[in-house]
């Protein structure tokens, strides 16, 4: 098979499993998963690695570092602040007590 | 280069792991888990590389990441959850940039002599890396000053935007088409670089006609665009996972947008180009002085010690003052006198869709409290009050009723079949939209102005004191 009908062929199979695993979504978790998809895509600081580690160039390697910088950001960032409203709402609670001080006066 | 097969495996392996973190997050139960799994690979990934090429740098490399990681932490650390939507968006948007900066070192790297001439069509997917990821960081950025309010959140259109946004952009794509076709001749990097501005105009320029309310969208969109260009840039560095993962972000991404776009009851090209039609200009940012009925605080609490039914309508204004728990006590000190109480949550309540569950999950609230609209909708007309705090956009009726109003056609929630309404606000001035709301004037309704957290404090005494 041709090396690129071979990259054509993960690329479609992808766009349907994109579309796939998210097509029964309640629209309160859109907030958090649009954020968890923004960090996936932080992983291009794996393609901002391997550019920077492979250049000879004093230009190129400060634009690698700061691909590298910016990538992070999003990686790092993206998935903690993903968990960090996750968190909240898995937090199930068992039936509060309706904050005892003063309700039935 | 070659990769050895125990790292195509990893990648795969880390590839498989992205699926499943997605499909854990659009589930409440796996929804962390999820995530983790996401993290987890993209870490393990990320490591990859350092074992199997021999990497220069790394000690600089190591210190950039470390770098970054802290700032990623420092950002999601501190955001407040009411500035969630603008955190995604600048996250988004270094994202792209730095696909856009890897896509720039290798068009360096595969134009600059050594080497076979490179194909057409890895020009095409480099040059298109380059293009899409500024588009996304310029538009991210734009996108995260309105919704911060550095700059207005209203839709900014000027004579011969819709020009220049031509221009820009068939500047662009005559560039990129240059590049394709004359790239041995190691002009690659300055027509790069060159390409690279067109695509921060182009960006700018494709957001602020955009207005606040609208945002949320434009996010999701630039996230997909975002996951597109990491995929191009996959396939530019023969590299698998980046091609899959960025894939799924963009297919899913696209998915997404137009999941909230139909909750929203617009067209994502109505929501992107509808301001340069005129269409939203209709909303206006001044305050009305037509009469409305206002009370205290003593006079609500009596209309709620009387009441069987309440549905609480929340809105983005109570999260800017942070009376999430002030609500959830008042509502408690309801529920324990017997009172029904609910919230409505409009599918795009606070400034991104689902972002008010997250508000006010912060906030303790019991999660079967909160009811989709679809839920509750039928049972607005048998409430004895609907109290509206710091809503605005969500119950007005002029979605049904105005044709050309900008939120026309969304679907809404139907507080104005309530037996009485109460409209907590800051003052008269109309919602993100920039519409006046009728509701306000309706005989059923009262007004009662001041700060949501204040408000909602003073009605809790008043409550209390009963």
């Amino acid at each position: 098979m041709d090396e690129g009908v071979v990259w054509l062929t993960i690329f479609i199979l992808s766009v349907f499993v994109g579309i796939e695993v998210i097509s029964k979504v309640s629209s309160t978790l859109h907030t958090p998963l649009m954020s968890g998809a923004n960090a996936i895509h932080g992983v291009i600081l794996l393609g901002a690695i391997i550019v920077t580690g492979s250049t000879d160039n004093g230009l190129a390697l400060s634009i690698g570092l700061v691909a590298i910088v910016l990538a992070a950001v999003n990686m790092v960032g993206g998935f903690l602040v993903t968990d960090r409203m996750l968190q909240m709402f898995v937090r199930k609670k068992p039936a509060v007590r309706a904050a005892g001080d003063g309700a039935d006066s | 280069m070659s990769i050895p097969v125990w790292a195509q495996l990893a990648y795969l392996a880390a590839a498989v792991c992205f699926i499943l973190a997605l499909k854990g997050l659009s589930g409440p139960k796996t929804a962390r888990n999820g995530n983790i799994i996401g993290a987890v690979a993209a870490v393990v990934a990320c490591a990859i590389p350092f074992f199997y090429l021999d990497l220069d740098h790394v000690p600089l490399i190591l210190v950039a990441i470390a770098v970054g990681t802290a700032g990623g932490v420092y950002g999601a650390r501190t955001v407040q959850m009411t500035q969630m939507p603008q955190m995604v968006a600048l996250f988004n948007g270094v994202g792209g940039g730095a696909a856009a900066l890897v896509a720039l070192l290798e068009l360096h790297e595969i134009t600059s002599g050594a080497g076979d001439e490179p194909g057409w069509f890895i020009l095409l997917a480099t040059a298109f890396t380059i293009l899409v990821g500024s588009v996304s960081f310029a538009g991210s950025v734009i996108t995260f000053a309105k919704l911060q309010e550095l700059m207005t959140s209203r839709p900014v259109v000027f004579p011969g935007l819709p020009v220049v946004f031509g221009l820009a952009l068939i500047g662009a794509l005559v560039l990129g088409g240059l590049l394709i076709g004359d790239a041995g001749n190691g002009s690659g990097m300055s027509a790069g670089i060159v390409l690279a501005l067109l695509g921060l105009l182009v960006g700018v320029l494709l957001v602020l006609p955009v207005g606040g309310a609208d945002v949320p969208i434009v996010i999701s969109l630039l996230n997909a665009f975002t996951g597109l260009t990491v995929a191009a840039g996959g396939y530019v560095l023969s590299n698998t996972l980046l091609l899959v993962a960025g894939t799924l972000v963009g297919a899913s991404g696209t998915f997404l947008t137009l999941l909230m776009a139909g909750a929203m009851g617009r067209s994502v090209a109505n929501i992107m180009f509808g301001a340069l039609k005129g269409g939203s200009t209709l909303g206006s940012g001044v305050a009305s002085d037509r009469p409305v009925k206002s009370a205290g605080a003593e006079d609500i609490a009596i209309l709620l010690a009387y009441a069987e039914r309440v549905i609480i309508v929340p809105g983005y204004g109570l999260a800017v003052a942070q009376a999430q728990h002030t609500l959830r006590e008042l509502v408690d000190v309801l529920t324990a006198r017997g009172i029904e109480v609910d919230y409505a949550i409009h599918p795009v309540a606070g400034r991104m869709p689902g972002h008010m569950n997250v508000l006010l999950a912060e906030a303790q609230v019991p999660y079967e409290q909160l009811k989709e609209m679809d839920e509750i909708n039928g049972e607005f007309k048998n409430a004895d009050v609907v109290l509206v705090v710091g809503a605005n956009d969500v119950v007005n009726p002029a979605a049904k009723t105005t044709p050309g109003a900008p939120i026309y056609g969304m679907p809404i929630l139907n507080a104005d079949e309530a037996k009485q309404v109460i409209f907590m606000k800051r003052s008269m001035r109309p919602g993100f939209a920039g519409i006046e709301n009728e509701l306000l004037f309706e005989p059923t309704t009262t007004l009662f102005f001041g700060d949501a957290k204040e408000s909602l404090g003073k009605l809790l005494n008043a409550v209390k004191a009963q």
